[in-house]
């Protein structure tokens, strides 16, 4: 734990002159606490799959996850975010080599691919409640809409939060400020996409085998 | 267009007609001191859109006390109620009326004043100690401050409209899910906890990052003061912790809201699920409030026994083995619940290995008083006190935590006894004794310490009274929450001991009320001109009371414990350093907006106005848009200025 | 710092004088009440059992308390300010010894209390069957709101807020609800289990000698929750068959119309007995919360 100084402006005299910011310790610092945040946020999901582990058998007479879980959709849905993940760490890339435009151009490619896992989602959803199989049909249901619907929600603020981004680096460039919530950005993003791979593998495959 | 709301909301129960009329008359006559002595724009400048924790920090405490009371007269209320509704006469408030008060009570108490007087004194004291200006996310902490004042507001808001939640301080479904209570007593509920927990865990963030990240050069880990090693503890607790409570609710909500069936009895839902999560949270909560209780105590009784801390690596220790063990020790709050011998036998071991570093802690407490010079303030009065009532409530708890023993006493009067002497004994003894023991530093005059020693007795006693006949009763067969009983029982002349007991207590807080105001009345014949008025040993003492904005002038470099001892004893000569400009950050309205707008969110989704909330939400996230999308922004207070503010403070001093 | 040096021989005096008091309010509280005071006094074995390891653990514990306060107030005596028979030693910030045996003694005391915790929790298991040469008899326990339904499927007979039974007979309840959570408790007999919906739970006990002892439901349920207390009679052989024999004659029955009209919210129910016009009735019960609700 390196002896950290006061607040704000006063520079670290070990700066890692690789990132882009004089204000090195609030870098850091947000950094740090943004971890924490993902942390708080990991121990929800946590909760939300323990739920979903506990109740994933409770279909009271309903269909069952074999019954209703397509494959296919939900491994086209990870590749999706996959590539999303990918251009969105190639467009933190572009950020580090100070190029303003390549990085809103990456971001609005996983921009799209992101919009178009939520509308996959959205159509997978809105079949199975046309189908009769809405969330308040059994306590299964109800935890396998909450889990993925849940995951859904924080991609759609991501999506929101992505825009801003994008609008501020078009407008702004690449500043200290902007380069720090790029950064920040693209761990929840990332964040995201792990979450995913476990709803993949522990409600989709595991649901299906 | 109003939802669920009707003009039946503002009916009331007689007794409640007299508690709105009284909050309501409460309110008035402070709006209208502030109007009379033209304070509005005083406050707005310096309090409401204030980012500084010490301001903060008085906020939450501010908040905290007032919510005591309503919690206190909720305390009240009961007692009343079980002293008088015994055979034929039924009290004189209804069942209903009475679920809604302990329910308030155990609400109130835990999240508003246990968590406010927890993040009040941070605020106040880990930067402070630390050696640093500032905490690591002003703007995020002062949110949390509003988020955590709007759940409380919304909870003062429950008493006046419709009615509160009767299904206890942590809603257990079946009882708590739509089909059993259908009205918005369970809704109010969900809502002022869940705001009140964001706002906990982004506290939560901010202190951790603070402590890790802003101590002052030279403070390593080892070197921290005791007080912020139990705020780091406390925090990781609040991080690992609080998620649980989130999703919880957020479960509970979806199956009141879109009727989802996590925690119905049918549809394959499952209560005893909430029952696990929700504990999950519930016990590292009740560490968060206990641990920033010991780390007052390791703070008073140093400085009051002239002597430094005994076993100060046993203790940083001792508070994590606590700090793990108590994620591991849940189910002892349901071992009737048939979990089978295997588990129960677990969890009842792992329990009662929290006794130990807990034991640890207070036995170097009392060895630190050992060939000390021992000073009886009031601080010291209130450690006395806990060490007697924490001990017996800690031991009681080992009873608990043995499930055949439990399956006697779970839920009942015996339950309560015990964690009142946690709560009451440790944390709000820990909260007095830090409360008289910063309140110089923090305002820069005394408390009165006679009254603060007539309240000290009213409390000891008044709390021995009213809870150790407890144990008695729960041995009798008395359920908690109990509205009425029988005469045959027995119990009734014991509820009339206790609710002298809590008469007695309503002396105390009547005493500490009317020195508070007295003290401040006679503030300038009592100034603390010194800013080190105890002989103290951590870098608080070492600025002038009150603190000046940027607290420390020249940041301190440390390099032992005790780093102010170690300077009055000459063994720390501080290196010579210019004044510098100090940054500071600017104040902000965004943190009160958004508290007034989550304040009307939690309030519409109550009472299903589903356009409101909406357009309130989208208003929230249009503030942290414009607030995230800012520049940071900082006030400066150049070297030339600090230099000034300094020589004044020392001019001060000189003059008595 | 103002310190009247008058004030802690004082203040220790009053304290300890408080203290002294607490002391003795406890076994004169136990003997003013000594009639009504289950959990100390039980009347069946698994309940004295309980009792007898509340005992030895609460011993235990005094080893550890009793030292705390006694050091609490010597501390506090003899290192009082301006005593000057004291001696002051402020660099005293460690002690190899005292931290071993306050870290080692407590952990051996938690060993010990854990090991006989662990020991007696499989022996004092709910669901362990009482070990008798006597058939034990099996009653049905339904938690309503606000009352207690007492089914007998071999009698075919059933009783509201009341139950009977033989003396020294196991007796095997088995327990759910139809209602929120509750919890069943005859603190005289034995420690309590919850009432779920749903959810089958099981409690053993035996009575040892004949008496009335209160019962009730220890865990919140709704407005009418503080009615939801019961008589659990223990009677000789005789009085049980003449109880049982009326039941069966009553003119209440308990079928499954009654029952739900039964089930509907009510407080305070008087003592009621029924006949029972089918033993599965409490099974069915149960499957009502694993079939979708019939519209």
């Amino acid at each position: 734990m390196n002896n950290s100084l006061t607040i704000h402006h006063t520079p670290d005299p070990y700066a890692d002159t690789r990132i882009p910011d004089p204000h090195q310790d609030t870098f850091s610092k947000t950094v740090l606490g943004f971890w924490m945040y993902l942390m708080t946020d990991c121990i929800l999901f946590a909760a939300l799959f323990t739920t979903y582990a506990v109740l994933h058998n409770n279909t009271f007479g309903g269909p069952s996850s074999r019954d209703l879980f397509s494959l296919s959709t939900s491994f086209i849905e990870t590749m999706i975010l996959l590539f999303s993940s990918v251009t969105c760490g190639f467009g933190m890339l572009s950020a580090l080599r100070n190029q303003k435009y390549r990085v809103v151009a990456w971001f609005a490619v996983a921009f799209l691919l992101g919009a178009s896992f939520i509308a996959m989602e959205l159509h997978e959803f809105t079949h199975m409640v046309q189908e009769g199989n809405s969330w308040t049909k059994s306590a299964f249901l109800s935890s396998f809409f909450t889990l993925v619907g849940t995951h859904g929600l924080h991609v759609s603020v991501g999506l929101l939060w992505m825009t801003v981004v994008m609008i501020q680096v078009y407008l702004c460039g690449i500043t200290v400020v902007t380069f720090r919530r790029i950064a920040l950005f693209s761990m929840f993003w990332h964040f995201l996409d792990l979450v995913w791979i476990f709803i993949f593998t522990f409600v989709y495959l595991m649901g299906v085998i | 267009m109003f939802g669920k709301l009707t003009i039946e909301a503002f009916k009331h129960e007689a007794s409640q007609n007299v508690a709105v009329c009284m909050m309501l008359l409460s309110g008035i006559g402070i709006i209208g001191i502030i109007f009379y002595t033209k304070s509005w724009k005083w406050l707005w400048n310096d309090w409401f859109t204030s980012v500084d924790p010490k301001r903060i920090g008085v906020m939450y405490i501010i908040t905290a006390l007032l919510m005591f009371f309503k919690g206190f007269a909720d305390a009240v209320m009961m007692r009343l109620q079980q002293a008088l509704s015994v055979g034929d006469s039924h009290g004189f408030i209804s069942a209903g009326h009475f679920q809604e008060v302990f329910s308030a009570h155990g609400t109130t108490m835990i999240f508003f004043v246990g968590m406010g007087v927890v993040f009040g004194l941070l605020n106040l004291i880990v930067p402070l100690q630390i050696g640093a200006r500032d905490v690591a996310f002003p703007f995020l902490n002062a949110l949390g401050f509003w988020l955590f004042a709007s759940a409380c507001v919304l909870s003062l808001v429950s008493l006046a409209v419709g009615k509160f939640s009767q299904a206890g301080w942590l809603a257990y479904p079946p009882l708590s899910g739509i089909e059993y209570s259908p009205d918005e007593g369970v809704d109010y509920w969900i809502w002022m906890v869940q705001i009140a927990g964001v706002g906990s865990t982004m506290s939560g963030i901010n202190f951790l990052v603070t402590i890790l990240k802003m101590r002052c050069p030279g403070m390593t880990l080892m070197k921290m003061p005791i007080f912020v090693w139990s705020a780091l503890c406390a925090m990781v607790l609040v991080i690992f912790a609080f998620p649980i409570l989130t999703a919880t609710l957020y479960m509970l909500t979806l199956d009141r809201y879109l009727g989802m069936h996590f925690f119905s009895a049918g549809e394959g839902g499952n209560p005893m699920l909430y029952v696990n999560l929700i504990w999950a949270w519930g016990h590292p909560e009740v560490y968060i409030l206990i641990l920033p209780a010991f780390g007052i105590f390791s703070e008073v009784v140093p400085t009051f026994s002239e002597k430094r801390l005994f076993g100060y690596v046993s203790m940083v220790w001792a508070l994590i083995l606590i700090t793990f063990l108590s994620f591991v020790v849940w189910l002892h709050h349901f071992f009737t619940m048939g979990a089978g011998p295997n588990v129960n036998a677990f969890f009842g071991v792992m329990t009662m290995l929290i006794a130990i570093p807990t034991g640890v802690k207070i036995f170097n407490w009392l060895f630190t008083k050992f060939r000390g010079r021992v000073h009886f303030t009031s601080p010291m009065l209130w450690f006395f006190a806990f060490v007697l009532n924490f001990s017996v409530g800690g031991m009681t708890g080992i009873l608990l935590s043995s499930p055949p023993v439990d399956y006697q006493v779970h839920n009942s009067l015996f339950l309560i006894a015990h964690f009142h002497g946690m709560v009451i004994g440790g944390m709000l003894f820990g909260f007095f004794s830090g409360f008289t023991y910063w309140f110089p530093k923090i305002t820069g005059f005394f408390l009165s310490e006679t009254l603060n020693r007539y309240a000290f007795w009213f409390w000891f006693t008044g709390f021995l009274l009213a809870f150790m006949p407890l144990y008695m009763l729960g041995f009798m067969g008395a359920t908690r929450r109990l509205d009425h009983y029988e005469a045959s029982t027995g119990w009734n002349s014991i509820f009339v001991v206790v609710g002298i007991g809590a008469a007695i207590i309503l002396c105390g807080i009547s005493v500490q009320a009317y020195g508070l105001f007295k003290s401040i009345k006679d503030r300038k014949k009592n100034l603390d001109i010194t800013g080190d008025p105890w002989n103290g040993r951590t870098l608080e003492w070492s600025i002038p009371s009150p603190p000046p904005i940027y607290n420390f002038a020249i940041t301190p470099t440390v390099d032992q414990l005790d780093p102010l001892w170690a300077i009055k004893r000459g063994q720390a000569p501080q290196p010579q350093k210019d004044y510098e400009d100090i940054h500071l950050p600017k104040n902000t309205p965004m943190g009160l907006y958004i508290g007034v707008l989550s304040l009307i969110v939690g309030f519409a989704m109550t009472w299903h106005i589903l356009w409101l909330a909406i357009v309130c939400f989208i208003a929230i996230i249009t503030c942290l848009i414009i607030r995230l999308s800012g520049e940071d922004e900082h006030d400066v207070i150049t070297a030339a200025q600090v230099k000034e503010m300094e020589a004044a403070s020392i001019r001060r001093r000189e003059v008595v | 710092m103002k310190n009247r040096i008058q004030f802690v021989p004082l203040m220790l005096i009053f304290a300890g004088i408080i203290v002294i008091i607490v002391l003795i309010m406890q076994p004169i509280s136990v003997h003013i009440f000594r009639n009504n005071i289950a959990v100390l006094f039980p009347k069946g074995i698994i309940a004295l059992q309980e009792r007898n390891l509340l005992f030895i653990i609460q011993a235990l514990m005094l080893l550890v308390i009793i030292p705390v306060y006694i050091l609490t107030f010597i501390f506090s005596w003899k290192y009082r300010v301006n005593n000057p028979k004291a001696k002051y030693d402020p660099d005293l910030v460690d002690n190899r010894l005292a931290e071993y045996i306050w870290w080692g003694l407590p952990c051996i005391l938690t060993l010990i209390v854990g090991a006989i915790t662990w020991v007696e929790t499989y022996r004092l298991d709910p669901l362990k069957p009482i070990e008798s040469d006597k058939k034990p008899m099996t009653i049905q326990v339904v938690a309503l709101q606000w009352k207690w339904l007492f089914i007998y499927p071999e009698e075919k007979i059933a009783s509201l807020n009341f139950v009977q039974f033989p003396k020294q007979i196991p007796i095997h309840f088995e327990i759910t609800a139809d209602a929120p959570m509750n919890s069943f408790w005859i603190p005289h007999l034995a420690g309590q289990i919850y009432a779920m919906p749903k959810m089958r739970t099981e409690l053993n006990l035996i009575a040892d000698v004949e008496g009335d002892f209160r019962g009730s439901s220890a865990n919140l349920s709704g407005e009418g929750f503080a009615g939801m207390h019961f008589i659990a009679r223990a009677s000789s052989e005789e009085d049980y068959h003449h109880w049982s024999e009326s039941a069966k004659k009553s003119t209440k029955v308990l079928s499954m119309e009654e029952y739900n009209k039964l089930a509907a919210p009510s407080e305070n129910n008087p003592a009621e007995i029924y006949q029972l016009k089918d033993e599965q009735l409490f099974n069915q019960i149960i499957m009502k919360y694993m079939h979708p609700k019939e519209k």
